[in-house]
């Protein structure tokens, strides 16, 4: 059984239909691309498998160790909770909070105290504080961001913002994680440095990676399959090499022949 | 660490501090029963700010509609401490103030926190307003327009500074948790919050009905303090002006709405005495304050960054 199976997923506003149909299922451990030209769907894929939006019709499945779990019409949060985390296309931080609190708040799930402990400041509060603070400690040492812990997240360069999104995602101990088009508006450099984290956590948190990418370098890089969608509906499948040849992706691209 | 940490000592020393050095001016007369009244207004003040702030600056979420569970409080204590007429009654009502006014909180939250922006604040504006009027119209209980007049006057200075104290402390232990991030969270960007695994709703309603409970706690300290309540006197110009406070404050400065307290209560006591030109000084000072610094006093900071900032600068030396 895969680890996200999406059978015949649909979601029209009014007339349009975003998504139509697809089927898609990814293992545990794998790093998957979702492609696609502008207005393709990809985002709404996104946002249906989070939560954010709710599917007119379809079904997801995510299956942790035979347990199997519809996530279609969940609230995001509970979404969250069951193990998918997402970084968002247009970068959403808490801009005005420090990278310290960004990180805090995506642990808040799994914080073990309530109301009365966090009034009263009963010991456990002081236990599970501690906790967070050198847990958050600890992922910002891996994506080397110790130094800039108490900095306001809008003052961070782009590229370390982008990067603090991920962090902030992988804070909340997810099993799949979806990256957003991470590598948008970043040069080269930016854009190489970021391949090797992603590859890096993956391995690192055995992670499986779903991500929608317009830079075709990094996804031919590090995507074992790939998923086009054009119009709402899957197009095509399969490794980057078969994907880049197939005569449907060409055309949905670059346009028919005439 | 315990909960009798260094910073935690610190604190209580200067509260039993602050609290002896006014006890001695009031027991010395420079402090004369005039201005005892102030001091009143200011606690009273400050715990309504505080409140609405949590909601308001550190939540979010707009709400014109303090005043409504003030006077829940108000009129809860009041009944309960004329009906015992003892300390004890006194501090009963306070408490079943608070707990009606934090239960209508949670009643009224679910539905009307899902509004956003303008249309939350109208909404809580209008259940201020039935709350006002309900109390209007319950003729055998709260004697309607009229008012309850001669509530025996248990609140004194002690008893307003304990909990105002209390308060501020709760508060500020609530925001400074992961419960209260995750308020402040939904402030900064709810969709984020929600992905993040944050249960927008609970904590808004939680945040709300928090607030409400801290207002109702206010309420009854002032029904026992004047002794005299009417529904007029929680209208919608009350709560407006408790936001005036905290948007004078700062949204999201605990620190910043105590000092707003403390300096619009000082003014108006101080222009008593102009009393033809009390407002156009009034209005005169909100303006320039929101021309000057449209943030508010202290924005998001607290005083005590200050002392953070000026430690870490020596230590960098």
């Amino acid at each position: 059984m895969s680890l996200l199976s999406v059978e015949k997923l649909t979601k029209s506003f009014g007339g349009l239909t975003a998504v139509s149909n697809v089927n898609m299922k990814i293992e545990k451990g794998e790093l998957v691309g979702l492609i696609g030209p502008n207005g393709a769907g990809k985002t709404t894929l996104f946002n249906l498998l989070t939560g954010v939006y709710v599917p007119s019709s379809g079904s997801i499945k995510l299956n942790i160790d035979g347990n199997e779990k519809e996530l279609g019409g969940l609230k995001s949060y509970n979404v969250t909770k069951a193990g998918l985390a997402r970084t968002f296309q247009n970068i959403r931080l808490f801009k005005d909070l420090t990278v310290l609190d960004n990180i805090r708040i995506a642990m808040h799930q799994n914080v073990k105290y309530g109301l009365t402990s966090a009034f009263f400041r009963s010991n456990k509060f002081y236990e599970e504080e501690v906790r967070l603070m050198k847990e958050a400690e600890q992922l910002l040492d891996i994506f080397k961001l110790t130094h800039k812990k108490n900095e306001l997240a809008k003052n961070l360069p782009y590229g370390e913002q982008r990067h603090l999104e991920i962090v902030r995602a992988m804070a909340t101990k997810p099993v799949i994680l979806l990256l957003d088009e991470p590598a948008a508006g970043m040069n080269p450099n930016e854009t190489l440095e970021l391949t090797n984290t992603i590859a890096q956590i993956r391995k690192d948190f055995n992670l499986t990676v779903l991500l929608i990418e317009h830079d075709m370098s990094l996804v031919m890089k590090i995507c074992e399959r790939l998923y086009v969608l054009d119009y709402g509906t899957l197009i095509a499948s399969g490794a980057p090499s078969e994907v880049r040849t197939n005569k449907r992706v060409i055309e949905a691209y670059l346009g028919e022949d005439v | 660490m315990k909960v009798l940490n260094k910073k935690n000592i610190i604190t209580l020393v200067l509260i039993l501090v602050f609290y002896s050095v006014i006890q001695g001016l009031i027991s010395a007369r420079v402090i004369n029963s005039f201005y005892e009244i102030t001091i009143a207004t200011i606690c009273i003040n400050i715990i309504l700010a505080v409140s609405l702030n949590l909601v308001t600056g550190f939540t979010g979420q707009f709400s014109l509609g303090h005043a409504g569970f003030m006077s829940i409080g108000a009129y809860a204590g009041a009944l309960t401490v004329m009906n015992t007429n003892s300390t004890m009654g006194f501090l009963a009502g306070v408490l079943i103030g608070a707990i009606a006014a934090a239960f209508v909180g949670i009643i009224i939250g679910i539905p009307t926190l899902r509004l956003k922006g303008d249309y939350l604040a109208i909404a809580t504006l209008g259940m201020a307003e039935i709350i006002r009027v309900v109390f209007l119209n319950m003729n055998d209980i709260t004697n309607g327009a009229a008012g309850l007049n001669g509530i025996p006057r248990y609140a004194n200075w002690l008893w307003l500074f304990v909990f105002t104290a209390v308060t501020l402390i709760l508060i500020n232990n609530f925001i400074k948790s992961s419960l209260g991030r995750a308020c402040i969270s939904i402030r900064e960007d709810e969709i984020a919050a929600e992905s993040m695994g944050i249960n927008t709703t609970k904590y808004k309603v939680m945040a709300f009905s928090i607030g409400a409970f801290f207002a109702g706690i206010a309420g009854a300290l002032y029904s026992s303090y004047f002794y005299f309540i009417k529904p007029d006197l929680f209208g919608f110009m009350k709560s407006i002006d408790i936001l005036v406070i905290v948007v004078f404050g700062g949204m999201g400065s605990i620190t910043g709405s105590i000092i707003a307290a403390i300096v619009l209560a000082v003014v108006t006591t101080f222009l008593q005495s102009f009393a033809a030109l009390r407002m156009i000084f009034y209005a005169l000072l909100l303006i320039i304050i929101m021309i000057f610094r449209p943030q508010g006093l202290l924005g998001t900071k607290e005083i005590t960054d200050l002392f953070k900032f000026k430690k870490k600068s020596e230590k960098i030396e």
